[in-house]
């Protein structure tokens, strides 16, 4: 992707609605509808701050039926690298940012014979728009939301008013939890499961789900990692021939698209694999934070995801 | 382009499709060397120049009446060359919008789309047209919807879900393809459909396809050539009809392969669909006589050596075994060994 490809929007409306999940709505600055998308759909915001832009995906949670604006949910991370806080202290209402195209990297099965969405936190969002397309077709759904204490319930009213019958809640306030095993151990053949929240939840949906006999086909799982800080080291761009510094609160992507040199890119998460980029030497160790590559091929050491994936080196050399 | 419509010309019986002087040379050639192996040659499909079959999304010829009355003939005879698996139905208006929203903005003095919210009403003047429908609702158009927007465009459409990390063909509208079965192929796998072609396997060809076109955006269409032949213009050549069109390759000679002969290319199209996630594989086909393509002098010194030097497997792939030979006979006294220059345009 290239900014030329993005596309412009003016900030409708900004509303904190949990302690620390404000909630955007966006506009096409030029008029009209936003392009149409399907639910569970990411764009990725683009943030001009002072010393660095920066790119950070946020899953669409507005009705993909109703295009006149998009809405995203975005939690304050406490060891944020900037993007989130960019987010939550200097965009204001009227402001205008460039965002990416949706891509769904995401989707609803559309064979499912019922879908059980379990969401964590933050990761409501995507459900939010999934939702939307489930309430107009006729396939069984359920959502389980679990969030720390009532306060951090992000959207619950909404989701109350549309979804009350198909949605339940859960407290670690109160002590409630999901029981995992009896919700994965007894479902009708052809349902497909899906979760979105924190690393924690995610392993233990997809550890019981196979202890149960799920098919991993039907085991669905989205989560962005935002770019770990490290140390500093250099790389070297070999078809560029150019080198890179990369400082500890910057990802590698980041550094190489300020030296002026473009990676294709779709999630910057470690999600996709799109940015899978060549290892040609390396002296020291790659330190692989992406969902993508296999612990094989992580292993290996011949392929990096400079979204997320960083390096404590002497040197290394990229095929870019 | 301003193509002037020919609607009374034939791709069976007395075949006599023809291309104007301007259709040959927008003709799409495949060949950008003097000889052809396979390879992932995926490319944007940004739209241009002037005049170029790649002008717009859709491209829309002086064909365009012709096509569409060969594609009804074909479907009244067999309506199974148009199939849609029932989880397919957003992507097929998915479809349909991209395609009417392309033709009206491409072609306005021949199509025409208002929106009123999802009141929408279309005109197709070429074929006479005039069709107020709600977006999503089935149950306003006469058919469904991408039965309805496909039998108006040139070209096959096959729809391809995406899931469990693959392509699944479950809709389509296939009728004017190059011996393969839309009956035959639906609900299979993008390797699975792709199963007979040779070679291309052990090359990596579709693994690395596949991997591409999991990752195709919304907005950033691509499109790629494929070619073979065909004996007389013949659009419909399909694995069900082999009877009525096999046996025309023992028919050609040295001596009227220039005119029974036919390069067929496809131009495939490939869009990501935005409310359902699809893909939308576009394959158009487009036909020119051995003597026509013989009018560039430079197309014909190409495709003379193309087909002389053609891998065996590829030969019998394309169904040329019969036949290539009295081909190239036929070309062969229009090239005179002088080199080709580069890529694919007209000298």
């Amino acid at each position: 992707m290239n900014e030329a490809q993005t596309i412009e929007v003016e900030v409708r409306a900004i509303e904190q609605i949990t302690p620390l999940i404000k909630h955007f709505t966006l506009a096409p600055a030029g008029g009209g509808s936003m392009p149409a998308f399907s639910g569970g759909s990411h764009i990725v915001v683009v943030m001009r701050g002072d010393a660095r832009i920066h790119r950070n995906p946020y899953s669409l949670l507005s009705s993909p039926q109703d295009l006149s604006t998009y809405e995203i949910g975005v939690r304050r991370m406490e060891e944020s690298r900037g993007g989130s806080h960019f987010m939550h202290d200097r965009v204001h209402v009227g402001d205008r940012l460039q965002i990416a195209h949706p891509v769904n990297l995401f989707a609803l099965d559309k064979i499912a014979r019922k879908h059980v969405l379990i969401a964590g936190g933050i990761g409501i969002t995507p459900f939010m728009a999934q939702l939307e397309d489930l309430r107009a077709g006729s396939v069984p759904y359920e959502l389980h939301y679990s969030v720390r204490a009532p306060e951090h319930a992000a959207f619950l009213p909404r989701l109350l008013e549309r979804e009350r019958a198909n949605v339940r809640m859960y407290y670690d306030s109160a002590a409630q939890l999901i029981d995992f095993d009896g919700l994965l151990s007894n479902q009708p053949l052809g349902t497909h499961v899906y979760v979105c929240g924190p690393a924690g939840l995610i392993e233990r949906v997809i550890k019981t789900a196979r202890d149960c006999g799920w098919p991993d086909s039907h085991i669905h799982w989205e989560q962005f990692s935002a770019p770990p800080v490290g140390d500093a080291f250099d790389v070297f761009l070999a078809r560029a021939r150019v080198s890179v510094h990369v400082q500890p609160d910057q990802s590698l992507m980041e550094s190489i698209e300020a030296a002026g040199v473009e990676v294709p890119y779709l999630c910057r998460g470690g999600v996709c694999g799109f940015c899978q980029t060549r290892v040609l030497e390396l002296d020291g160790e790659l330190i692989h934070n992406d969902h993508y590559l296999s612990d094989a091929d992580k292993a290996k050491g011949t392929s990096i995801m400079p979204c997320v994936s960083r390096a404590r080196c002497k040197s290394l050399v990229l095929d870019l | 382009m301003s193509a002037v419509f020919k609607p009374d010309e034939t791709f069976r019986g007395d075949f006599s499709y023809r291309n104007s002087a301007q259709a040959i040379r927008r003709f799409p050639l495949p060949f950008p060397e003097d000889e052809y192996m396979y390879s992932v040659n995926i490319e944007p499909h940004v739209t241009g120049p002037e005049g170029a079959v790649t002008e717009f999304a859709f491209d829309v010829d002086e064909h365009y009446v012709a096509e569409c009355r060969e594609r009804a003939l074909v479907l009244a005879a067999e309506p199974l060359r148009y199939q849609a698996l029932p989880h397919m139905m957003s992507a097929q208006w998915d479809c349909l919008e991209l395609i009417m929203e392309s033709l009206a903005r491409d072609y306005p003095a021949h199509f025409s789309l208002d929106k009123q919210g999802n009141r929408w009403h279309w005109v197709n003047r070429p074929l006479a047209i005039d069709q107020h429908f709600t977006f999503g609702d089935a149950d306003s158009l006469p058919r469904e919807p991408l039965d309805y927007i496909t039998r108006q465009a040139q070209g096959d459409f096959v729809v391809l879900d995406q899931r469990e990390g693959d392509l699944w063909a479950e809709a389509g509208m296939v009728t004017t393809q190059a011996d393969w079965s839309l009956d035959f192929d639906v609900g299979m796998t993008f390797n699975e459909w792709h199963g007979p072609v040779p070679l291309a396997h052990d090359l990596g060809v579709f693994d690395r396809a596949l991997k591409y076109l999991l990752n195709l955006r919304l907005g950033q269409p691509v499109r790629r050539l494929n070619w073979t032949m065909t004996i007389h213009p013949r659009l419909d050549t399909s694995p069900e009809n082999y009877p009525s069109w096999g046996p025309d390759r023992a028919s050609v000679t040295r001596e009227n392969a220039g005119d029974f002969a036919h390069l067929r290319v496809e131009l495939q199209g490939l869009w990501r669909l935005p409310r359902s996630n699809a893909v939308l594989f576009g394959i158009r086909c487009y036909l020119i006589s051995v003597r026509e393509l013989a009018t560039v002098p430079k197309w014909a010194r190409r495709v003379h050596r193309v087909l002389k030097g053609l891998h065996p497997a590829l030969v019998d792939y394309k169904g040329l075994t019969r036949y290539r030979d009295a081909v190239v006979e036929w070309l062969a006294p229009y090239d005179d060994g002088s080199p080709t220059s580069a890529g694919t345009a007209p000298d």
